[in-house]
């Protein structure tokens, strides 16, 4: 190795560092934070690590809040969300991956521009309509909207694994005496199962994340995600920082669960529409 | 087991029309081979009497029932293709009983059925693995036994050996050729290799440009080829065409070349003096003999030894044409030979491209 | 033999209709459900939005319903803070995407190269993206809290501030506190993407660019660049519309506060839904925004024929 290439794999490698570090460190932090007991936490300000850890925060967020009611709702809305849009999206992403028809190219032009538009604005009308029968408030309203919400980046993102299925494979089904949709079943899901377990990662992740609907259609404690919950939390006891970040903690564990999961897939799910953009 | 009839059948994709209407009456227990170069539309028609593609025109009818409309799985036909398209999540077994799952056959009738395609094919070992861990040969017979563990009325085949090297694709078509004698099961096979074509075909189905061009058994597509393209696509090294013009004699009747030289045919044709002609001969018919015997003079280009006989890529008067000899003796021919054209092996094809026989 | 003449070929009846209806059907009953449920939450809504922004209706107004025509758009023309909304949002994404763009394509070209440990690396700097956005705003919202977070004095520290104040309350600079989240979060986006168009690139291209003779920077100039190109452009305008209408940063971080100085449009509309409860008026600044960003569709689309036209 010359000097010259010497000093460039060392640079590049301080670049990857730094990248790493910017990324970890809010997260650290966090963690740091939430471990901290509160005599400490003030006294001992921008230390890296504190001089003495406690799990206190954590077990007064799992014994005595309002968390694990925030938490279970979040793993309802976001699992029933994951398992409903993946149903939804592999049928529609089969139709879009295998059959020609003619109003396919406007599925697919309606599916990008749902995509592209606001979902800010819509709010307001959801709200009216969901409220005189009974699905704000309700855990079943917010799976609903999630869902549609869902639903094109899923299509297709299924659209994409199914594309990479031969299509001899249903064509041999079919003359081995299956119909179209006994060959979706039998042959071409089993294929596609783990393109499924990233839809329902990629989907459970969004879901998982949503803030705004959830704010504005949930009010009570009873039915609130976790985001509401600690929304709710930091703008009521704005002071409990070690709680609150240990909330944080908690949120993160699922997303962090399921980012391990699909990592495979990231550039799939991402040019598939993204489902956070 | 069945005859298959096709009549006018048509295809279009939009206003791209791939087959121009295609007659075929296959007897039942008849090997049928389509032939003919890459994108002619072999596949296409295969697929439809499969049922995998909609029929634009015309009627099909297996075993004198029509089928246009009936889905693949209600055709009781078996297909073989060039992918082999196993099911990659299932074992050979299991892809070999697919079918008969399907139709609730039960239990010890499938493991009958499968373990006798087993040993035909010698399978048995492989039974429980998966297609991932099976050689391309192996891969090939278990598509071959998911085909006959269900005895259908038909098998087709989209040119099922063109994944496989050359020897072993040999051994499969020998073991194809006498599988079919063993079942006697009507047969549709593309390929667009000629050796292929001849070898197992009871008839060969010659096609070019979505239109069929000749039909007949492999030896008379051979011998007597109904126009340029046949002539020109069975047989390797290709058949020689040369250019020439009719010339109607006293007795007997000859062809002029460009240059002037005479070739005398086996008899007179109903032509006009003076028309022009392709006169066709093949490789392995033109007659070589040194620079000082009798023929014609040709220059000598090229010598391929293929081992078994020389190729040799002659002119004369800068038409290129070949020879193919098994005499090694020319291995080292000197820059000229000389070449004579047997009247008996000549082909005569007309302006349009079509054999001329009287 | 079973030779069959044509005349009792045609015997057989042509296929029922309706099982060719249905053959025709298939595709649609596949993406029948995912259709209706798009119908039924988002274009439904749609149009009733648009309804909305031609009547007065208030949740906490009992009496509100009524047909008001383009009262809201005249307000809204008025509406200093709305402005104030246009110019932020322009800030706020123009600043985002740049900065986004710039570092994810940094990093990707950083783990173009193979290395030891890439996989875990990648994992890493990757992970900010499947952070939930609420946990990143409140997440950097307690970075910059000089209570409990290391920023202010840091940047006290370097001369950057003046004392170790919040810049989330600093009038001048608390927009770069949801910027700085959106593009600690936003930068793998890109990095992924663009990682994904470099590696389709043939390595072969490059070996023989460095046979001829071309250096690192010519290299990345006739090669990488051209390759990229349409990812870059794609990604770039879609990322666009997507982060200019992104308001949970806001909204967690800063609530559109100090004094609207971080209010971008998407998070107007919904504070006016959300916190007065103004649909009517939500509804008309929602239109306002559509008409702009199809404005946008369109621009872009002219721009992508006439450099079409050109080549
Ligand atoms: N789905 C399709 N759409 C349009 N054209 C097609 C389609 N399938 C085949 N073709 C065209 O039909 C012609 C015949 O194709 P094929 O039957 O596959 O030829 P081959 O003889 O090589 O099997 C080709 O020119 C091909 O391009
Ligand atoms: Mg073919």
């Amino acid at each position: 190795m010359t000097a010259k290439s010497m000093v460039l794999t060392v640079a590049h490698r301080l670049a990857i560092l730094a990248y790493i570090v910017f990324a970890l460190f809010p997260l650290f932090w966090l963690l740091k934070v939430s471990l901290t007991p509160n005599d400490l936490l003030y006294s001992e300000g921008v230390r890296m690590w504190p001089s003495r850890v406690s799990f206190d925060h954590f077990r007064f967020v799992v014994a005595h809040s309002d968390f694990p009611i925030f938490f279970r709702n979040s793993l309802i809305v976001a699992g029933s969300t994951a398992i409903v849009v993946t149903i939804l999206a592999s049928l529609s992403g089969y139709a879009l991956s295998r059959f020609a028809f003619r109003a396919k190219y406007w599925i697919v032009a309606l599916m990008l521009l749902t995509q592209m538009f606001p979902l800010v604005m819509l709010v307001a009308p959801i709200f009216k309509m969901l409220s005189p029968l009974g699905l704000t408030n309700s855990l079943t309203g917010l799976v609903i909207v999630y869902s549609a919400f869902n639903v094109p980046f899923a299509t297709f993102l299924m659209q994409s694994f199914f594309d990479g299925i031969p299509k001899d494979l249903e064509e041999a089904a079919k003359i081995d005496g299956a119909t179209q949709f006994t060959a979706f079943r039998q042959i071409i899901l089993p294929l596609t199962l783990p393109g499924i377990a990233a839809t329902i990662g990629f989907v459970f992740t969004a879901a998982w994340s949503e803030l705004l609907f959830a704010l504005m259609l949930i009010s009570g404690n009873d039915a609130a995600t976790f985001p509401v919950g600690l929304l709710s939390f930091v703008s009521k006891f704005s002071v409990d920082f070690g709680q609150m970040m240990a909330a944080g903690v908690l949120a993160l564990i699922p997303a962090c669960v399921f980012f391990f999961l699909i990592q495979r897939y990231l550039v799939q799910g991402l040019t598939a529409g993204a489902v956070k953009g | 087991m069945a005859s298959i009839d096709i009549q006018d059948i048509r295809k279009s994709y939009g206003a791209v029309q791939v087959l121009h209407g295609v007659d075929l009456n296959i007897r039942d227990g008849e090997f049928i081979v389509l032939v003919g170069p890459s994108g002619c539309g072999k596949s296409t028609l295969l697929r439809m009497i499969a049922g995998l593609e909609e029929v634009t025109g015309g009627d099909i009818a297996i075993a004198g029932k029509r089928v246009n409309d009936l889905a693949p799985k209600d055709r009781d036909i078996a297909m073989v293709f060039q992918s082999y398209a196993l099911y990659p999540h299932m074992s050979v077994a299991e892809n070999m009983s697919y079918s008969l799952r399907l139709r609730k056959t039960p239990r010890e009738r499938i493991q009958s059925a499968v373990s006798a395609a087993a040993s035909k094919l010698g399978l048995d070992p492989l039974l429980e693995r998966r297609p991932k861990a099976l050689s391309g040969g192996q891969r090939q017979r278990v598509a071959m036994g998911r085909a006959i563990v269900r005895q259908p009325k038909a098998f087709l085949f989209d040119e099922p050996l063109s994944n496989l090297d050359a020897r072993l694709r040999e051994q499969m078509r020998a073991e194809i050729k006498k599988l079919h004698g063993d079942l006697g099961a009507t047969s549709i096979y593309v390929t667009h290799d000629q050796i292929e074509a001849m070898t197992l075909a009871d008839r060969i189905v010659a096609m070019h440009g979505g239109v069929v061009q000749q039909v007949g058994s492999p030896l008379d597509l051979y011998d007597r080829p109904a126009n340029l393209f046949v002539a020109g696509f069975i047989g390797s090294p290709g058949m020689n065409f040369l250019s020439a013009h009719y010339v109607p004699g006293e007795n007997g009747a000859s062809v002029r070349l460009g240059d002037g030289t005479l070739i005398a045919l086996p008899q007179k044709y109903t032509l006009a003096a003076d028309e022009p002609v392709t006169v066709g001969i093949r490789p392995e018919h033109v007659e070589l003999s040194d620079a000082d015997g009798t023929g014609v003079d040709a220059g000598v280009e090229l010598i391929e030894p293929t081992g078994f006989g020389t190729i040799l890529h002659l002119t004369h008067h800068g038409l290129p044409f070949k020879v193919f000899t098994v005499d090694r003796t020319h291995l080292n021919a000197g820059p000229a030979v000389k070449v004579s054209f047997p009247p008996g092996h000549l082909h005569l094809f007309d302006g349009e491209g079509d054999r001329v026989t009287s | 033999m079973t030779h069959t003449s044509s005349t009792d070929m045609r015997v057989q009846p042509k296929r029922p209709l309706l099982q060719r209806l249905a053959g025709a059907c298939e595709p649609y009953l596949y993406s029948a459900p995912s259709l209706v449920l798009i119908a039924t939450v988002m274009l439904v809504p749609l149009a009733l939005g648009l309804s909305y922004a031609f009547r007065d209706v208030q949740i906490l107004n009992p009496f509100s319903g009524g047909f008001i025509g383009l009262d809201h758009f005249r307000a809204l023309s008025q509406d200093q803070a709305f402005y104030r909304a246009l110019r932020n949002t322009l800030w706020w994404t123009g600043a985002s995407v740049f900065l986004q763009f710039f570092f994810g394509l940094i990093l990707a070209l950083l783990l173009d190269k193979p290395f030891r440990g890439r996989g875990i690396a990648q994992a890493l700097v990757f992970l900010p993206w499947a952070v939930p956005t609420f946990l990143t705003g409140l997440n950097w919202a307690w970075l910059f809290n000089p209570v409990i977070g290391p920023l202010p004095h840091w940047l006290f520290a370097l001369g950057l501030l003046d004392e170790p104040g919040n810049i989330l309350s600093d009038p001048q600079l608390a927009m770069w506190g949801p910027i700085v989240a959106n593009v600690w979060w936003g930068i793998p986006f890109f990095a992924i993407t663009l990682l994904a168009a470099l590696q389709a690139i043939p390595r072969d291209l490059y070996e023989a660019a460095a046979i001829d003779g071309a250096g690192p920077f010519q290299r990345f100039r006739s090669i990488t660049l051209p390759f990229l190109a349409p990812t870059i452009a794609i990604t770039v305008l879609l990322r666009t519309v997507w982060i200019s209408n992104f308001a949970d940063l806001i909204i967690v971080m800063t609530n559109g506060g100090p004094a609207d100085r971080t209010q971008i449009v998407a998070s107007y509309i919904f504070t006016q839904a959300f916190k007065r409860l103004d649909f009517g008026y939500a509804s008309a600044i929602s239109m306002v925004l559509l008409v702009l960003l199809l404005v946008y569709s369109m621009l872009i689309v002219l721009l992508r024929q006439t450099m079409l036209n050109r080549d």
